[in-house]
């Protein structure tokens, strides 16, 4: 059954669920419609909610809830994910599952409460200390939250790994309709490594500090081959009008929205473009990209930030065809049509330079 | 009470806290070393031991076990 | 008649004890505090129950040493994740051990807010006057005038503030049931101070709120004193800021 809902109360539902039953937050824009309802909605369900009285405290909360085997997850936004990178780090180190979601507001610093998609870096390279990677989940509408949201708790579970969701300010705030009949609660798992108390077993320890640095290389090399595993069989995109295009746009979450406004104008001019929507921003689709470039030559990437993600899409490609950008930090959203001009004026540019070159 | 105790010497660090809160002087430092290094602590079963326990309340290593006959 | 024949053994070595050697120094108060919680926790049959959550600090490996179960926190977080922890499963007893800087520096926040919130949890807190790990800089509880290696001249309010004194501060707080600050610098405060864990831990057991015992504890290596000097230090110097007593203990009503 539909109903009208903004993305941000949608991830919390959508968290309940899952059988999300504790949840531990701390107030900032543009988030606190997830805050506001868990503590609502989060008891009544046989759940804990906790306002904590820092973003560092809640992903402690966190970290201590997973050890002691229940589905946890925070929200925060900004300044509020710079605080839990060392708590990310930690869940890592440790091989906790956790969930947290970013809602992504303009950076740096204390920057705007309008949505923008300027820490990919942050979310995609792991802001926190140590080789270590996160699932980086990046939903476009809200419907799509109500897959993404199961999925997170499923991957952190199954792989034993905190995942992140990375939202938007406008996704956070937007109504859409939304159906969640289809949301599927992810299975539970056997945790043997739970903290429950050493009754009639072996008493159990959960540590990351290696003093001895080839243990230490061990238990890294040992996650490594579990991110090689996620990229082996986790990657998830979604492509939009690539058949027969010329030109591909490269763009996840709000932007990818965007994105598809100025398609929809390009090709009612008879300009074949079409979207590459990244969904795991990691593991990205780097197949999907080199697949492409058999056939594309010039991609353009859209970021409602300076520019990050263009760096992954150049890495994908490793030198094959051309990469344009265009991006605008800070909280500002462009119109369809403002983007539609510029990529039409780049698409112009390159049949005009392409014209005979060798394929 | 007669008492007795008995120090693992390998345990032992040589802190002296059990010698300083003994009040009957059974402890003494030795001059022995264990492997750590350690010159250990060492128990003179004639100075009238009474199985208080103040050494091994004190003993940081838990090191010492104490018995009554 | 030697120890091995016929004799009754009247104090031996907890069986929740590990068998490793500690890692502490020569005289250090984390081994008699490592001690009295494993005796405790045996004799109250929680080792079926306990769950410690470990700092960042010189008592980082307890969970080499503890045969329960412990996670390690990163530094100061130990209130937060044992929350975490407690709220998932209350039936639980749970406990941070954190020591100065763990508490009373980077983790005031999550320390004074899970005693707010009144978690049913312990917190047991280790003052010995210095950061010890990381080689003696100065903590929250360095007295003035005490010579640390980044107070080279002796504190100086001036510079770097008073001390701070958690039992005191934490006693402000409604949430909190029972507080106690002990010594383990001689046998009768060690037998008090073990009185005082359990009492702490009965206090959660019977869901009355959060409990913390504060152990003046000597750090020789660090005060630049031997063992013995350092346990008369506590006496000496560190009792007229840090009082013994109970500063809160709805318990007793």
């Amino acid at each position: 059954m539909k109903q009208l809902m903004s993305g941000n109360v949608a991830l919390g539902e959508a968290a309940i669920l899952s059988g999300c039953t504790h949840y531990f937050g701390y107030p900032i824009t543009p988030q606190n419609e997830i805050t506001e309802y868990m503590a609502r909605r989060l008891p009544g369900a046989g759940g804990v909610f906790i306002q904590s009285e820092s973003e560092i405290a809640a992903i402690n909360m966190v970290l201590g809830a997973s050890a002691a085997g229940a589905r946890a997850m925070t929200s925060s936004s900004g300044p509020g994910m710079s605080l839990k990178q060392e708590g990310i780090s930690y869940l890592v180190a440790d091989e906790l599952p956790a969930v947290i979601v970013n809602v992504v507001r303009g950076g740096p610093g204390m920057g705007s409460i309008a949505g923008a998609q300027s820490d990919y870096f942050q979310a995609t390279r792991g802001g926190g200390h140590g080789d270590y990677r996160t699932v980086v989940l990046a939903p476009a509408s809200v419907q799509e939250v109500t897959e993404i949201v199961p999925l997170a708790f499923d991957l952190a579970d199954r792989y034993r790994n905190p995942v992140i969701i990375l939202a938007d300010g406008i996704l956070g705030q937007m109504m859409e309709p939304v159906d969640f009949d289809g949301l599927v609660r992810p299975p539970d798992y056997d945790k043997p490594w739970v903290l429950t108390g050493a009754k009639d077993r072996p008493a159990r320890k959960i540590h990351s500090l290696i003093f001895d640095v080839k243990l230490q290389e061990e238990h890294n090399w040992k996650l490594q081959r579990k991110f090689r595993l996620i990229e082996q069989s986790e990657v998830r995109c979604e492509t939009h009008l690539t058949d027969d295009a010329e030109m591909v746009v490269v763009a996840y979450g709000i932007g990818a929205r965007i994105a598809k406004g100025a398609i929809k104008r390009l090709r009612e001019e008879g300009k074949k473009v079409g979207l590459l929507r990244p969904v795991t921003l990691w593991p990205f689709p780097v197949q999907a990209l080199r697949d492409l470039a058999k056939t594309v030559d010039d991609f353009f990437v859209f970021e409602m930030s300076a520019g990050q993600m263009v760096e992954d899409v150049r890495l994908a490609l490793e030198g094959q065809g051309r990469i344009h950008f265009y991006g605008r930090p800070g909280g500002v959203a462009p119109m369809p049509v403002e983007l539609y001009r510029i990529v039409s004026r780049h698409y112009l540019q390159a049949h005009a330079d392409g014209e005979g070159r060798p394929r | 009470m007669d008492g007795t105790i008995r120090i693992d010497r390998e345990r032992c660090k040589g802190c002296a806290l059990c010698i300083e809160f003994c009040r009957k002087g059974c402890i003494r430092l030795s001059d022995d070393l264990n492997l750590k290094g350690h010159f250990v602590a060492a128990f003179d079963d004639d100075k009238g031991c009474n199985a208080c326990r103040n050494c091994a309340l004190m003993c940081p290593d838990v090191a010492i076990e104490v018995c009554v006959p | 008649m030697t120890a091995d024949q016929a004799a009754t053994t009247v104090f031996a070595r907890p069986r929740l004890l590990k068998q490793a050697d500690f890692h502490y120094c020569p005289g250090c108060g984390h081994g008699i505090i490592n001690r009295l919680l494993m005796e405790v926790i045996d004799e109250m049959d929680l080792q079926g129950d306990a769950i410690c959550v470990a700092p960042a600090g010189c008592g980082m490996l307890l969970y080499n040493y503890f045969e329960i179960d412990v996670i390690e926190s990163a530094h100061g977080r130990g209130a937060a994740v044992a929350t975490g922890i407690k709220r998932v499963r209350p039936q639980n007893l749970v406990f941070s051990y954190q020591g100065d800087g763990d508490l009373a520096a980077i983790g005031t926040a999550e320390g004074i807010h899970a005693a707010n919130r009144g978690e049913n949890l312990t917190v047991i807190f280790v003052n010995n006057g210095v950061y010890g790990m990381t080689g003696g800089q100065m903590a929250p509880t360095t007295l003035l005038d005490q010579v640390t290696t980044t107070t080279p001249a002796g504190r100086d309010a001036d510079l770097a503030g008073h001390p701070v004194r958690i039992c005191e501060v934490f006693a402000q707080l409604d949430g909190t049931a029972y507080l106690e600050r002990v010594a383990v610098n001689k046998p009768a405060a060690v037998t008090k101070a073990k009185k005082s864990i359990r009492k702490a831990f009965q206090c959660q057991l019977d869901g009355r709120g959060f409990s913390l015992v504060e152990i003046l504890s000597p750090c020789p290596v660090n005060w630049k004193m031997g063992p013995i000097e350092a346990c008369r230090w506590i006496d000496d110097a560190m009792l007229d800021y840090f009082p013994l007593g109970v500063f809160k203990d709805v318990t007793a009503c």
